[in-house]
């Protein structure tokens, strides 16, 4: 926004009022109420769009590719290495017991049930929540939003929801991607440091995983997704404050995304195991 | 303020109230534009120029006062109605706004595309408008690659591809040199006589409201001639009319009145707009 030095020298400029702290916390809990309340709205008209209306769809398309392609490499060469780590840690524990074949059941269920979600939901968090962030917010200051709606365009549709929707869609298989690449990391490495054999340790891993833990483990990352891509967005279009907002937002929705997604992930886990102990 | 009947205005604020965390910016302002007139807005940096054409195309909600456009109350209207009424308005951003990652061509087609135009009727409107504003040789440059001038005549020709009759343009001359500064407005002018549009255009130099006033571009010859003989003089009378202007300060209207009006003025705060 226009920064006006002369309007800091009108001569009914406000005298200076030093808040209380009641005022203070007051203030803060009042923008903090704001804030979420907006993020609800936005996130759930992100979906409520999808139900009728202009959709976007060759934008959802290039995000797919941007969000989905563009974070492959990352997430499988992280996925090989948490499998592989995960066989580490655990078979030297397992030597101690000489139960090294157990390696492959533990390693898959931590790695589907846990780790290959959460690992790739914070991964992505960083690069397209702030992606997203840093976009949108750039477009914002530069009015580019402003631009859009003034040629009849919705923002949401056209910049939230095919964001939202990408993620949504892309992170279950990024997720599922990097299990398997993680099994595999584990796999060579159990071949070679703990001798294990490596079909032994497939057929292990996979007898290992029941339903339920595929079921959680591919339906948290859209959970996850939901977050990363919503807060993103949130956080991209409320940048305040020009160039230097748009690095705040950036950061913010990193961190905001990674710590909700973490939270999220202990509710999901514990509705999952209610789940899969009462349906399945 | 204005005389103009109200019923037939195009544009029209009546005690428009808008203000923020750091105090009240526009404090009770009454305008309004009737058919085909150029309403020029001056004022200083953060007089609420700006704030005054994205009120009118309904960006932003005034804290009071009504603002109405082609006959609708557009603080009144909900999000999803203005959608598809700011259809009716061109809006040419300050910094241009143009889409930063779209070629010049896409920047231009956007409104077409939205209404769902087919492919091969969008091509020949999207030449036609970037020939209007003398780029069409630009097509596909990226913004990043233009020059200032250049961002302001695609920021143009983006917002009149659809021919909208009501156009605000917020500070079109803004940081420009003279000359090209000189093109933008020839080119607002050829927009007014051409077209035929009702404009709002907020600027801090006089002299583009001046020469609005004062010189008229004629189709036929498509030239621009001057309207009447002298520097900055009285434009002939029934000519007059299509230009008017009207000076913020401290979010109130200052002066409202034409040309002739502001020349004569001897008033120090006018007069700063002069240079
Ligand atoms: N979104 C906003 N949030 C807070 N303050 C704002 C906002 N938009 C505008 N303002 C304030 O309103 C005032 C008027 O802004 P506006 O952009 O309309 O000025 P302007 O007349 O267009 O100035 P310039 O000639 O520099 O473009 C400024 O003081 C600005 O700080
Ligand atoms: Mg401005």
């Amino acid at each position: 926004m226009a920064d006006t030095p002369l309007q800091a020298a009108s001569p009914d400029a406000k005298e200076a009022h030093v808040p209380s702290l009641f005022e203070v916390l007051g203030g803060l809990a009042r923008k903090a109420i704001a804030g979420v309340q907006d993020y609800s709205i936005l996130s759930l008209r992100s979906l409520t769009n999808l139900a009728a209306g202009p959709r976007y769809m060759p934008d959802a398309m290039e995000q797919m590719d941007i969000i989905g392609v563009g974070s492959l490499p990352i997430v499988l060469l992280t996925g090989f290495f948490i499998g592989a780590v995960m066989v580490l840690q655990t078979g030297s524990q397992f030597t101690r017991f000489g139960q090294t074949a157990l390696t492959g059941d533990v390693v898959a269920i931590a790695l589907v049930r846990e780790l290959g979600p959460t690992i790739t939901g914070l991964l992505v968090a960083g690069r397209c929540s702030s992606g997203i962030a840093s976009e949108l917010g750039s477009m914002l200051v530069t009015e580019q939003v402003d631009a859009m709606r003034a040629m009849g365009t919705d923002p949401s549709r056209k910049l939230v929801t095919p964001r939202v929707l990408a993620t949504l869609l892309m992170l279950p298989l990024l997720t599922a991607l990097a299990d398997f690449i993680g099994l595999l990391g584990g796999c060579v490495v159990s071949v070679f440091t703990l001798r294990l054999d490596a079909y032994q340790f497939w057929t292990r891993a996979i007898d290992a995983l029941e339903f339920a833990d595929l079921m959680q483990g591919l339906s948290k990352p859209v959970f996850f997704g939901f977050i990363l891509a919503t807060v993103g967005c949130y956080k991209g279009l409320s940048v305040r404050g020009g160039t230097q907002g748009v690095g705040r937002a950036t950061t913010q929705a990193v961190v905001v995304s990674s710590v909700l997604i973490i939270a999220a992930d202990f509710f999901l886990t514990k509705i999952s195991l209610f789940l899969a102990d009462k349906v399945f | 303020m204005s005389s103009h009947g109200t019923n037939a205005a195009v544009v029209s604020l009546e005690a428009v109230h808008i203000g923020f965390e750091e105090g009240e910016v526009l404090r009770g302002v009454s305008f309004s534009v009737p058919p085909r007139q150029t309403l020029v807005l001056l004022g200083e940096s953060g007089t609420g120029k700006t704030l005054t054409l994205k009120l009118a195309a309904g960006l932003l909600r005034p804290d009071s006062g009504h603002v109405r456009v082609l006959g609708q109350t557009v603080s009144e209207m909900r999000e999803e109605e203005l959608l598809e009424f700011r259809r009716h308005i061109g809006f040419v951003f300050q910094e241009g706004a143009l889409f930063d990652s779209m070629s010049v061509a896409d920047n231009v087609a956007y409104r077409l595309r939205e209404d769902g135009l087919p492919e091969e009727e969008i091509e020949p409107r999207v030449r036609e408008t970037l020939r209007f504003v003398e780029l069409e040789h630009a097509l596909e440059m990226l913004p990043s690659e233009l020059s200032g001038g250049m961002r302001r005549r695609v920021a143009i020709a983006r917002a009149l591809v659809n021919r909208p009759p009501v156009v605000l343009y917020d500070s079109p001359t803004a940081g420009l040199d003279p000359m090209t500064a000189q093109t933008i407005i020839t080119l607002i002018l050829r927009l007014r006589d051409v077209y035929g549009v009702t404009a709002l255009l907020a600027t801090h130099r006089l002299q583009d409201g001046f020469a609005l006033a004062n010189f008229r571009f004629d189709p036929e010859s498509r030239r621009v001639f001057p309207l009447a003989a002298g520097n900055g003089g009285a434009a002939a009378p029934g000519e007059a009319a299509g230009t008017r202007f009207l000076v913020y300060r401290d979010g109130l209207v200052y002066f409202s009145g034409g040309p002739e009006e502001i020349v004569a003025s001897r008033d120090p705060y006018l007069r700063r707009f002069l240079v």
